[in-house]
């Protein structure tokens, strides 16, 4: 087996964590994200402009040569845990993770410069749900123009260009205004879902299909682990803090043995999962072992991230239960990255072949 | 500061006067057994006390005793310069309570002349020491302990039963505690010692468990005379010493370093691939999460090792003893049903007192009954859960009532 990964935060990445919970601390406030799940912007623009004209966010996995940062996946992560933690409602790992690692696979220059700036939000239309082995829905390519419906595309209705799957093998890019975008009523409100409808729009060739979907899959897959891990450990803290400060019976909560119990064993999970999203984050940075790696953290994440969040719930009992309270924000979340990118029973079924564990 | 450069060129030293060969394993051997080593021009102790004469055993402790003071992150880089040559080591498997418990609180506590005594041998693997901490009365309330330590002179006489003594019978040595004050509350009255085990008041006796074999014994100790110069901190500050030992066997359980497949999930995923005919889908499922529980955990263990060597340890240690028990558990559970018709025999009851627990050297019923001791021994998972959650989470502490009460006063 080759050298292990580097499980560890860099300064630099501590600095970058720091910088992104300040301003997410800023921008995405609990009752202002809850408050914009049922307007009619759900995706907030003033911090994603902040997170990337103002912090060059966007164009991390981009070289500098074209406009970007020169980064790698171990930075994205870092910014994806901020993300989860706060559930804020950017298509930062739709545009400037998935949409980018299909660019640069296909090698467009300018559009990945453009998707680096932030000032262009891109979308691979590929449903969220598809694993990084499964099969994707492909649109039908006609003298150059594409025509049909796609749909469960994450953050379509933020974005300016998508990146269409054409019957024909290809990688299209279309402009936004050149399709119909319809918003589906989605379980993750910070993360919503929109019908792509196609009916002859322009389209430009950018590459072939199948390398660029797999890969930006894999890389999808493998760096929501670390929003997975964002948003369980803030599920983690806060129930934690909560059961601190809540009495019943003349003592605090937190200082019943069940429920101690029950959150050490969470913690147990949490911290494994920053290990499994750590070892992802660097294998996709080095390229060493990310097959593996990926599935084992997609495989481990979701549970993890889903009963953090249950448990949240559970323990703060009935104020949890409410509307106003954001842990359902987080429970939403939880849920559907429990089937974005594959569940995580597909990503153990294809465990099974990368490591020679096949079935009966 | 002794940095790389300088342990590099001592070890070389070290093995210039003392050039080790490597001998080939014997014919017979069963399973992954390494090559024998030992050295061309010394014999192993020998080599063994140059290597500790030489301050490389363990970097980290002072000049004198095994070490150079250097920091303790750089003892793989003498590890690796002495593996590479092929020279003897000391079996720290052998004398696991002596190098992880008993060596780091006589360093912290120890007078001069008990470090002087007693590490050399320690480390060397020429004494072997066991732990008298437990006893019948006393398991996870390990401060309610019972016995007697009572002063005569120069001397302690002590009285009581000490169980769970793995090792007790191959000990020269044994980290003691035991009460020397019944009229204070239980933590204040008591008294850690170094324990002679050939003294004819110790009465060392296997306690069969239900593997068939006696890893562990039950010790009675009867009018057992111990000098006063074989204390160990001051007379009832003992609760505290024994804090170092407890802490330090947690300390030893983060700083391993595992390949994939390299704990219990081994033979079980060997097993899978070499005998397709015990494949259900069942199985396969649950093998397949486990896999990845097991991974994961290894990646968590890698962490917390790369935290330790970049000097900044984590809470994460309190955890792994409970995640790899847990997993060891499932996982010996599984491969015995995974061996189906196999799964029904046992490959041997016979009462043995081994030296060593050797899960892979056995079948996977007994990885199964040896692995349920995992949540038990060195601290149940149920205590280590109330450590994590209070420790690391900062959540109430138990309620207590028996704080403030003598010991003498306490239920039992």
């Amino acid at each position: 087996m080759s050298a292990q990964p580097d499980l560890l935060y860099s300064e630099e990445e501590e600095a970058l964590r720091a910088a992104v919970r300040d301003l997410l601390a800023d921008h995405c406030d609990a009752p202002g994200v809850i408050a914009r799940t049922e307007s009619d912007t759900p995706h907030d623009a003033a911090a994603w402009k902040a997170l990337t004209e103002g912090m060059g966010l966007a164009g991390l996995l981009v070289p500098e040569k074209l406009g970007g940062q020169g980064a790698s996946h171990r930075e994205v992560a870092v910014v994806l845990e901020e993300l989860g933690r706060a559930v804020a409602p950017v298509p930062y790992l739709t545009s400037a993770v998935v949409a980018t690692e299909a660019l640069l696979a296909c090698g467009d220059e300018e559009l990945l410069g453009k998707l680096a700036s932030g000032r262009t939000v891109g979308a691979l239309a590929v449903g969220l749900h598809v694993a990084p082995e499964a099969a994707f829905a492909a649109v039908r390519v006609e003298d150059g123009r594409l025509y049909g419906e796609l749909t469960g595309i994450a953050d379509a209705a933020a974005a300016d260009v998508l990146l269409v799957p054409g019957d024909d093998g290809g990688l299209y890019a279309v402009e936004a205004g050149a399709v119909s975008v319809t918003p589906q009523v989605s379980f993750d409100l910070t993360r919503p879902l929109a019908t792509v409808t196609l009916d002859g729009a322009a389209a430009r060739r950018v590459g072939d299909a199948e390398p660029a979907v797999r890969r930006a899959l894999r890389a999808g897959a493998g760096l929501l682990a670390s929003e997975q891990f964002g948003v369980a450990e803030w599920a983690l803290t806060e129930t934690v803090r909560y059961l601190k400060e809540r009495k019943q019976f003349n003592r605090p909560v937190g200082g019943f043995q069940a429920i101690k119990h029950r959150l050490a064993q969470l913690w147990l999970e949490v911290v494994n999962l920053r290990a499994a999203a750590r070892g992802a984050a660097d294998a996709l940075a080095s390229g060493e072992d990310a097959d593996v790696l990926v599935a084992v953290a997609q495989a481990y994440a979701a549970p993890v991230a889903v009963r953090a969040a249950e448990e949240a719930l559970q323990l703060h009992a009935g104020i949890g239960m409410t509307w106003e309270h954001p842990i359902h924000l987080y429970l939403k979340r939880a849920k559907a990255d429990s089937i974005a990118f594959g569940t995580a029973g597909a990503h153990r079924e294809a465990l099974g072949a990368l490591v020679d564990l096949r079935t009966p | 500061m002794t940095d790389a450069v300088e342990l590099e060129r001592r070890t070389a030293e070290l093995l210039a006067a003392h050039p080790p060969t490597r001998l080939p394993p014997p014919p017979s051997t069963e399973g992954p057994a390494g090559p024998s080593l030992s050295s061309a021009t010394t014999g192993k102790l020998d080599f063994l006390k140059a290597r500790f004469d030489a301050g490389l055993a363990w970097v980290h402790y002072p000049e004198g005793l095994g070490g150079l003071g250097a920091p303790r992150s750089l003892q793989v880089v003498v590890d690796a310069a002495l593996e590479a040559a092929g020279a003897p080591d000391n079996d720290s498997r052998r004398n696991g309570i002596g190098l992880g418990m008993a060596a780091p609180t006589i360093l912290k506590y120890g007078t001069e002349e008990q470090k002087q005594r007693f590490l050399r041998p320690l480390w060397i693997g020429e004494e072997v020491w066991c732990q008298l901490f437990s006893e019948p009365g006393a398991g996870s309330d390990l401060a309610a302990l019972g016995t007697r330590a009572v002063r005569e002179g120069d001397e302690w006489v002590v009285n009581g039963q000490k169980v769970w003594t793995s090792g007790a019978h191959n000990a020269r040595w044994a980290i003691l505690i035991a009460r020397t004050d019944p009229d204070v509350p239980k933590h204040a009255g008591i008294t850690y010692f170094v324990c002679d085990m050939t003294d004819p008041g110790v009465d060392v006796r296997p306690l069969r468990q239900i593997t068939g074999e006696a890893e562990f014994n039950e010790v009675f100790l009867t009018d057992v005379r111990i000098p006063d110069s074989r204390r160990l901190g001051a007379v009832g500050d003992g609760w505290r010493v024994a804090q170092t030992t407890l802490n330090n066997e947690r300390v030893a359980i983060g700083g391993m370093r595992l390949p994939r497949e390299g704990g219990m999930i081994g033979p079980v995923a060997k097993t899978w691939r070499e005998r397709p005919e015990l494949r259900t889908h069942d199985l396969h499922q649950r093998l397949l999460k486990l896999w990845v529980e097991s991974e994961v955990a290894r990646l968590t263990a890698e962490r917390l090792r790369q935290q330790l060597v970049a000097g900044q340890p984590g809470p994460e240690g309190a955890g792994m003893k409970l995640a790899f028990a847990r997993l060891n558990q499932e996982i010996s559970g599984l491969e015995v049903e995974l061996r189906g018709e196999e799964g029904l025999l046992y490959d041997d009851w016979t009462m043995r007192r081994p030296e060593l627990v050797d899960f892979t050297g056995r079948d996977a019923g007994y990885r199964y009954l040896r692995a349920k001791g995992n949540s038990i021994e060195g601290g149940t998972s149920e205590v280590l859960l109330n450590i994590v959650a209070e420790r690391v989470l900062g959540l109430p502490a138990e309620p207590r009532t028996d704080k403030d009460v003598a010991w003498k006063d306490l239920a039992r």
